[in-house]
């Protein structure tokens, strides 16, 4: 058998997984792992500027490919730097694994120059974490971490290895395994059949129904089946902040987002149900608003991977654990043989109703006329740029919800954002990934000027690898999110929301080489974004300066109901 | 509601602090903790006793059922069952009082294992409301030092947690 050093092994491994893209910053911990690298050509290494930014940009690579994301990190330091976007992926249960240096074995634990016990600090952030006790371990243990992070409800693991492990002096057989078998975790291969029959009961049965589809319907690749599923029911789908893209944006059964940011229509609906089809989703309390208020005359199935997630926040009354692919598939040939429908009257008077509610708000919002843009209109400019194709990756604050509520994402993976730990400075690094996965691909990102500035660093990775990503940077001069809950909540007192000092972008952009555009009159924006998209092989970043006024709507009334929402300064349910 | 929760794991480092991380996370506390390898080497059998209702027991369960060292847990509280602790117990045992503490480790059928001209430590095993009531008959004046394994427990009948 071939014998290997442990950073030989490593890479290998990498390459016996099928790894062809990681992203890393080297340190002294790695730097076996990192003159190992050097000696191959199968797995490419895109050095970043920032460890934090590296997490981003895998976690940004396999939300749009569906392959587990891959960090390369030196011990100290450049772990803790990681832990953000760690916890990241893991509130987002995104596939990815991270190696992190650590020092010699014998070192451990006797503060040794940058040791952090990054098993300790993750532990509550990663579905696992390995270290590495002897070279021997590693392919069995790398087969592990990969199996574990992509399979069940997926989520970041951590590998960390010593330095000592990877010496070029120790070498042993390597054989990559094929299977891994772990008796203490199997993930549920179907869902109950006998659960699925209820359900499928209750789906004929209802006359006031809605989808409810989250995150899992795109992890569990499940979009094909949703959609059949929604069509031969005929009944009216709403997403998560996170489900955005299962089902298409543009279809007319779609009521948009639904939760705190919601549309009128879809928390109305949700509200009014008598029945709930919840599907990769979890019940957030961004979601349900207060839950014991949530949806009183409803019926909730609830089928997801977890079973952790079920009946969590939320009593399920058709609680199914099983992939959601399967299950929907399941439900949908059961449909098609069964000879009994949903009672169509009752759901033409449904979709009545529902179209009274979509008349009535439908995400108005007031145009300024003459006055400063709204945020709203650049997300639309750039759906109308983009016809409605781009992978868009969004920072946090309001520009992240105006993006969800007007770009239609017809495909799933388009739409990448943190959504469960909601960190600024995740839009960037994640388009660095989106655009090595897709090179040709339209990747916008469509962030604030709070946002951008925590990983600003990274226009430089884009130059080194010629990255064409638009950034849109809807820049209001202010945090704006918290500048509403200070105008809704603390009788408009703006305790440190406000942007001072801000650079000027386009000068920024340029001095890292790149395009900058600045937008200040609506008149100009189409053209700008035309312009923008039209320089194919440049990163362009536009800072649209908008009105630092503007507010998110509809936004859920803190402790009430789905129903209740505020739907402008001055009106509310 | 006191809870006793069985847990078969495996034997590796890291696990134990993943299980209790759960715990302090949220702010539970556990009361006792035991945990030992079993008869296969590999495997360990971790018994703990918490307070809970059931809506938090049940989403701790699921949760610690998550972790990738877990093979099998049960909530023995759920079904008849058989617990113990053991416990050592210095007791002062002078004058009168060595006959007095004699008779009370018998009554309650200990043992003495040790012995000084002033001191006896007494074992004893039980339940933990046994292991209470010895305490609380010797009484703390007499009592000097006590050390419990916490609970450990076993299902009654047929039924056995194993691979
Ligand atoms: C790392 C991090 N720190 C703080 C917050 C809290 N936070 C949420 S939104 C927001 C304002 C974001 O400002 P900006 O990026 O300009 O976006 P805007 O809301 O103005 O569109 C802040 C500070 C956060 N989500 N992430
Ligand atoms: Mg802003």
């Amino acid at each position: 058998m071939e014998k290997l050093s442990g950073a030989e092994m490593l890479v290998r491994a990498l390459q016996d997984e099928g790894v062809e893209i990681i992203f890393g910053y080297p340190g002294g911990a790695v730097l076996h792992i990192y003159d190992a690298l050097f000696q191959q050509d199968k797995v490419q290494h895109i050095l970043v500027r920032h460890e934090q930014a590296a997490t981003h940009a895998a976690d940004g690579y396999s939300r749009a490919t569906g392959k587990p994301g891959v960090v390369l990190v030196t011990s100290g330091p450049g772990a803790t730097n990681a832990v953000t976007g760690i916890a990241t992926a893991y509130m987002d249960s995104i596939p990815m694994v991270v190696l992190s240096g650590q020092v010699r074995s014998d070192w451990i634990g006797d503060d040794a120059f940058q040791e952090t016990d990054m098993v300790g600090i993750c532990r509550p952030i990663v579905k696992h974490s390995f270290s590495v006790r002897k070279p021997e371990d590693i392919p069995e243990m790398m087969k592990k971490a990969f199996y574990i992070a992509t399979t069940g409800r997926p989520g970041p693991v951590l590998v960390d290895i010593p330095k000592d492990q990877t010496s070029p002096l120790v070498k042993v057989p390597y054989e990559y395994p094929k299977k891994v078998k772990m008796r203490s975790y199997s993930p549920v291969a179907r869902g109950h059949s006998g659960q699925i029959r209820k359900a499928v009961d209750e789906m004929l049965k209802a006359r006031r129904p809605v989808i409810y589809a989250g995150g899992g319907v795109i992890l569990g690749d499940g979009s094909e089946y949703l959609t059949k599923l929604a069509k031969l029911l005929n009944f009216p789908v709403t997403n998560t902040l996170m489900g955005l893209g299962a089902y298409p944006g543009s279809d007319s059964q779609f009521l948009g987002m639904l939760g705190m940011h919601g549309t009128y229509e879809a928390n109305m609906v949700m509200h009014s149900s008598d029945l709930i089809v919840a599907v990769g989703a979890r019940f957030d309390d961004r979601v349900t608003n207060h839950a014991e208020k949530f949806c009183p005359g409803a019926t909730v199935i609830h089928v997801d991977v977890d079973p952790a997630s079920i009946s969590k926040n939320v009593r399920a009354d058709v609680p199914i654990v099983g992939p959601v692919r399967q299950v929907l598939e399941e439900m949908v040939s059961m449909i098609e043989e069964s000879p009994d429908r949903p009672d169509a009257k009752a759901l033409q008077r449904w979709w009545d109703e529902i179209k009274g509610w979509r008349e009535y708000h439908g995400l108005r919002y007031e145009v300024n006329d003459g006055g400063p843009m709204k945020p709203q209109q650049v997300v639309q400019a750039l759906y109308k740029a983009t016809k409605g194709d781009a992978y868009v990756t969004s920072d946090v604050g309001q520009h992240q919800m105006f993006a969800a509520q007007f770009y239609k994402f017809d495909k799933p993976r388009r739409w990448i954002n943190s959504g469960g730990l909601g960190t600024m400075g995740f839009g960037l690094p994640s388009a660095i990934g989106v655009q090595f996965a897709f090179p040709d691909a339209m990747v916008a990102c469509v962030t604030g000027e709070g946002s951008i500035q925590m990983n600003i660093q990274e226009l430089s990775t884009c130059l080194q690898y010629g990255l064409p990503i638009k950034i849109i940077n809807i820049n209001n001069q202010a945090l704006g999110m918290v500048r509403q809950w200070q105008d809704m909540q603390y009788g408009g007192r703006h305790s440190q929301s406000y942007m001072d000092s801000l650079p000027d972008f386009v000068r920024l952009a340029e001095s890292y080489g790149h395009v900058g555009i600045r937008v200040d009159r609506i008149e100009d924006l189409d053209e700008a974004m035309e312009k923008a998209f039209s320089l194919k092989d440049r990163l362009v970043f536009m800072d649209i300066y908008v009105d630092p006024s503007e507010h998110v709507y509809p936004m859920h009334i803190a402790d009430g109901s789905m129903r209740d929402m505020w739907l402008s300064k001055t009106e509310r349910t | 509601m006191r809870r006793i929760i069985s847990i078969l794991m495996e034997n590796e480092p890291g696990a134990l602090s993943r299980v209790v991380g759960l715990f302090s996370q949220r702010g539970y506390n556990i009361e006792t903790l035991t945990v030992a390898p079993t008869e296969d080497r590999t495997l360990s059998r971790l018994t703990l006793t918490t307070f809970g209702d059931d809506r938090q027991i049940e989403r701790i369960t699921k949760n610690l059922n998550k972790l990738i060292e877990v093979v099998k847990l049960v909530d023995l509280t759920e079904g008849p069952h058989i617990e113990r602790e053991l416990m050592l117990c210095k007791v002062k045992a002078t004058g009168a009082q060595r006959a007095e503490v004699k008779r009370t480790v018998d009554i309650f059928r200990g043992q003495i294992v040790d012995v000084t001209s002033s001191v006896y430590t007494v074992q004893l095993a039980g339940t933990s409301d046994k292991l209470d009531a010895f305490v609380g008959t010797i009484g703390d004046a007499q009592v000097l030092e006590v050390v419990r394994t916490g609970v450990s427990g076993i299902s009654r009948g047929e039924k056995v947690l194993s691979i």
